[in-house]
């Protein structure tokens, strides 16, 4: 193998990909108090404390209200721009009760039911 | 002494475990991808590996943004079960090899590859769920394991080509090894699939079929591809990818391919290829 791919660029960002964005260094900065919080999700007594107070557990964690207003609104897609990583909000998805294709689904702007129609066998969830 | 005798290359998508967990094996929706991997159990059986080394990548059970590492080696006499945020699956426990995985680690660095060792790890879905494909476990799991985690999730992630590398790597640290020692590589993730956007399930089985081609006649074209190019024709978190280069630059250049499967129901396109060495 030659040196040539290591001097190629691993990314152009003049193509997105599947018109999203990814998960780089910038986002990961500016989600990192999102993520932070997903990622105390982790534990099974945090996941309790969520679910008893949602705005206490939130105040807990140096979120701007931007970002708290983004949680309230279970708005995946717009956590998504704001830093969160997809893996991370995830978690976040198990303690409010929306899983990874409801998630796909809002992203889409679909109903569950009709993101569903859309794959080639939906009983493999 | 030691050898590489096996490769294996896997998706671990977590539904996988959700289905086995929920006793969906056996579904007309997930029989196509469960029953491909009876006869590769059998086939490791029969080989008997002491030890399978797991490439995977963890989804936010273990690391944290906070410190990130590129290639995380473990160096554990037994490795825990992580909660990623659903509590913790009931697997009996990983055991490690901490003999082996001191050698592994002195070797990789000693080889220029500057890993992060990492005294505690606990695994979740990328290990368990080709873990629990791969080995019966019902008595126990039949071999020691040593994770190697890949950052596939904060981009500037590793190249392709150092991916593979790395697999040359885990080869000469495995042969250099001064005890009889039968090790299985596994290299884990994909195949496409874009979890994030209004494309959220996209998936591309012909690029998926090509990849797996080129991964058992023309692995050298794989190692040149560029992220942008593979996210392109993977999506955004089938960059997962590069982790079977690992495996396959691990096993030698004639390494016969053994079992196949592609299946692709919901969201991401589920691959396994096995190899073989000739010993």
């Amino acid at each position: 193998m030659n040196n040539q791919a290591v001097n190629r660029p691993q990314r152009d960002r003049t193509r997105p990909i599947a018109e999203s964005q990814v998960f780089d260094l910038q986002l990961s900065y500016r989600g990192y108090r999102i993520n932070k919080l997903c990622n105390s999700l982790c534990d099974a007594g945090n996941r309790a404390a969520y679910k008893a107070d949602e705005a206490a557990y939130l105040a807990r964690f140096e979120l701007t209200p931007a970002e708290r207003d983004l949680i309230k609104a279970r708005d995946f897609g717009g956590l998504l721009e704001a830093g969160g990583n997809i893996y991370f909000l995830i978690k976040l998805g198990v303690v409010t009760g929306n899983g990874l294709y409801y998630m796909g689904a809002q992203m889409r702007g679909e109903s569950y039911e009709q993101f569903l129609a859309t794959r080639n066998d939906s009983g493999a969830t | 002494m030691g050898a590489i005798i096996a490769g294996i290359a896997t998706s671990h998508v977590p539904s996988i475990g959700g289905a086995l967990d929920r006793g969906k094996a056996g579904t007309p929706a997930w029989k196509p991808l469960f029953d491909a991997y009876v006869p590769v159990r059998a086939w490791l059986k029969e080989l008997k590996p002491d030890v399978a080394i797991m490439v995977y990548n963890d989804h936010g059970a273990d690391f944290f943004f906070d410190k990130y590492p590129t290639f995380a080696v473990g160096a554990a006499e037994s490795y825990a079960i992580a909660d990623e945020g659903f509590g913790t699956r009931p697997f009996p426990a990983i055991s490690g090899d901490l003999r082996f995985s001191q050698h592994l680690c002195e070797s990789l660095v000693y080889d220029e590859f500057d890993i992060t060792v990492c005294q505690e790890m606990r695994v979740e879905h990328g290990f368990l769920v080709p873990m629990h494909l791969c080995f019966d476990h019902a008595a126990g799991w039949p071999v020691a394991s040593v994770p190697i985690a890949v950052n596939v999730l904060q981009h500037p992630l590793p190249t392709a080509r150092r991916c593979f590398r790395l697999g040359q790597a885990i080869r000469r640290a495995v042969q250099s090894y001064d005890r009889e020692l039968r090790v299985a590589v596994i290299g884990t993730g994909g195949m496409s699939h874009q979890l994030t956007g209004k494309h959220f399930g996209l998936m591309n089985p012909d690029w998926d079929r090509d990849f797996l081609d080129r991964m058992e006649d023309e692995p050298e074209s794989l190692y040149t591809l560029t992220h942008q190019e593979l996210m392109e024709r993977f999506g955004a978190e089938g960059i997962e990818l590069i982790m079977w280069l690992v495996m396959r630059g691990a096993l030698s250049p004639q390494a016969r391919r053994v079992h196949r499967n592609y299946y692709a129901p919901m969201t991401t396109g589920m691959g396994l290829l096995s190899f073989e060495e000739t010993l």
